[in-house]
């Protein structure tokens, strides 16, 4: 594949840089990212093709790839990676940017399922194994998906309709207001 | 002192026996837990935490551990950050916490040795190969529970201790895909799918874990993989603490053990 790189190559690079704290041009393209990656098979671009695009200054490539959707951030290249880059960490930056710029992730069950359970969490102080199952089914239109697990686990009194009442969960909104008019507008 | 036990999200859901059975085990071994009723945030928790008076918070959750353990290391080194989010959360935090794992508490603050002594029932003959997955290991800088990250042994040695044999296997550490579980179904199968082909060309008779979401996925998404991979493996999957306490004589209702997807009545038939 060919890349054309523009003049300001290094901008998109800092960026990321200053965003996570974490140092993109140590990369020297080892691979053992990408070697101990166990979803790397579905990825658009491997974790250290990312590397080097970042470093290459090719933001769209970047912010459009499925791999930081895919990103299951189990850590293995981070720990691994000889340079000590927290490649995960890159992947998390990369995703809060797109939302950010308003690039539409090509895993949109991916943002729907992070959005959901977010909202569980800001809602009802913690997560709610029901309630996040269930809006996320009626959200993507998948009514019957895991139903014969659903069924299992209600006849193991597992999951019930009612929840848990925590308290604080006023305290839970507006700690996450105060977080978001910190971070600024899109994510 | 008491310990500080913040159950999380799935103690009182798909991992009831978790918290069910942690409970009963350390109640047995003399460890008073006292709950943090607390929400899903971690700085808070460990603010509440403290204000509780208590001076550890343990989970039985690696992902609950994991974040708490990252915050609680990363405002350590980090005063600015500490400053901010005390700003946006509202509340000062001092850093006293010691954050651990429940298998932290077991091998570390109790002690394996004297593990041995309060077993009832040796599980001799029983070979179970324990799953640590991602979160208890990963980061190691700040949250490893056991210094060697690759190959991690601690629950091993709990394992020997209760006397069941522990084969060697090559996946470990290897990632089962948790936060695709609704997402990303095939993933989560397909990964998981190896970690149960791995357990068997081990000979395991049992998978063992540490965390409610490695729990779910092994346990309740093996009819999905038979009818995907056409492997039926019924393999039962168990926590680290049900095993404890079938060790120390104690029943597998009593543990909540009945509540699995994939029984592990005909395993422990015996046992108890």
């Amino acid at each position: 594949m060919i890349y054309q790189l523009n003049a300001d190559v290094r901008n998109f690079g800092k960026t990321i840089s200053q965003l996570s704290d974490v140092d993109i041009y140590t990369c020297y393209q080892c691979g053992k990212c990408t070697a101990g990656c166990p979803i790397v098979m579905e990825m658009s671009h491997t974790p250290n093709q990312i590397m080097r695009l970042i470093q290459l200054g090719l933001k769209e490539d970047v912010l459009n790839s499925l791999t930081p959707w895919l990103c299951a951030a189990c850590e293995t290249c981070t720990t691994r990676c000889p340079k000590g880059v927290d490649i995960a960490k890159i992947m998390d930056t990369l995703r809060i940017l797109a939302r950010k710029e308003g690039y539409q992730s090509k895993e949109p069950n991916v943002v729907n399922f992070n959005d959901i359970f977010l909202n569980c969490i800001k809602d009802k102080g913690r997560l709610q194994e029901t309630h996040l199952a269930m809006v996320y089914n009626l959200k993507t239109r998948q009514f019957f998906k895991d139903a014969d697990i659903g069924r299992k686990l209600f006849m193991k009194g597992k999951i019930s309709l009612s929840s848990d009442k925590i308290k604080g969960t006023d305290a839970m909104k507006s700690i996450f207001e105060r977080s978001r008019a910190f971070l600024g507008k899109g994510e | 002192m008491a310990y500080g036990y913040y159950p999380g999200c799935s103690s009182h859901g798909t991992a009831k026996e978790y918290d069910i059975s942690t409970k009963k085990v350390c109640e047995r071994l003399g460890l008073k837990l006292e709950e943090v009723l607390a929400l899903a945030l971690p700085f808070r928790n460990l603010v509440l935490a403290e204000k509780q008076g208590l001076d550890s918070i343990m989970s039985t959750c690696s992902a609950c551990y994991n974040r708490l353990k990252v915050a609680h290391e990363t405002l350590k080194r980090a005063p600015e950050i500490l400053n901010r989010i005390s700003e946006i959360v509202g509340e000062p935090y001092n850093k006293t916490l010691k954050v651990i794992h429940f298998l932290d508490l077991i091998s570390k603050e109790f002690g394996v040795e004297k593990i041995k002594e309060s077993v009832m029932k040796p599980l001799t003959g029983l070979k179970a190969v324990s799953y640590y997955g991602c979160l208890l290991t990963r980061p190691p800088e700040l949250v490893s529970i056991d210094p060697d990250a690759e190959n991690p042994t601690i629950m091993e040695e709990i394992i020997e201790a209760l006397g069941a044999e522990t084969p060697y296997w090559s996946h470990k550490t290897e990632c089962c895909g948790a936060s695709f579980a609704l997402s990303r179904t095939d993933i989560v199968l397909r990964l998981t799918n190896e970690i149960l082909k791995a357990a068997r060309f081990a000979d395991a008779d049992c998978i063992v874990v540490a965390c409610p979401l490695c729990f779910a996925n092994l346990d309740m998404r093996q009819s999905q993989i038979a009818s995907k991979y056409g492997v039926n493996y019924s393999l039962p999957v168990l926590f680290i603490s049900e095993l404890m306490g079938i060790a120390m004589g104690m029943g597998y209702k009593e543990l909540g053990i009945d509540k699995h997807i994939v029984s592990a009545k005909d395993l422990l038939k015996g046992k108890e």
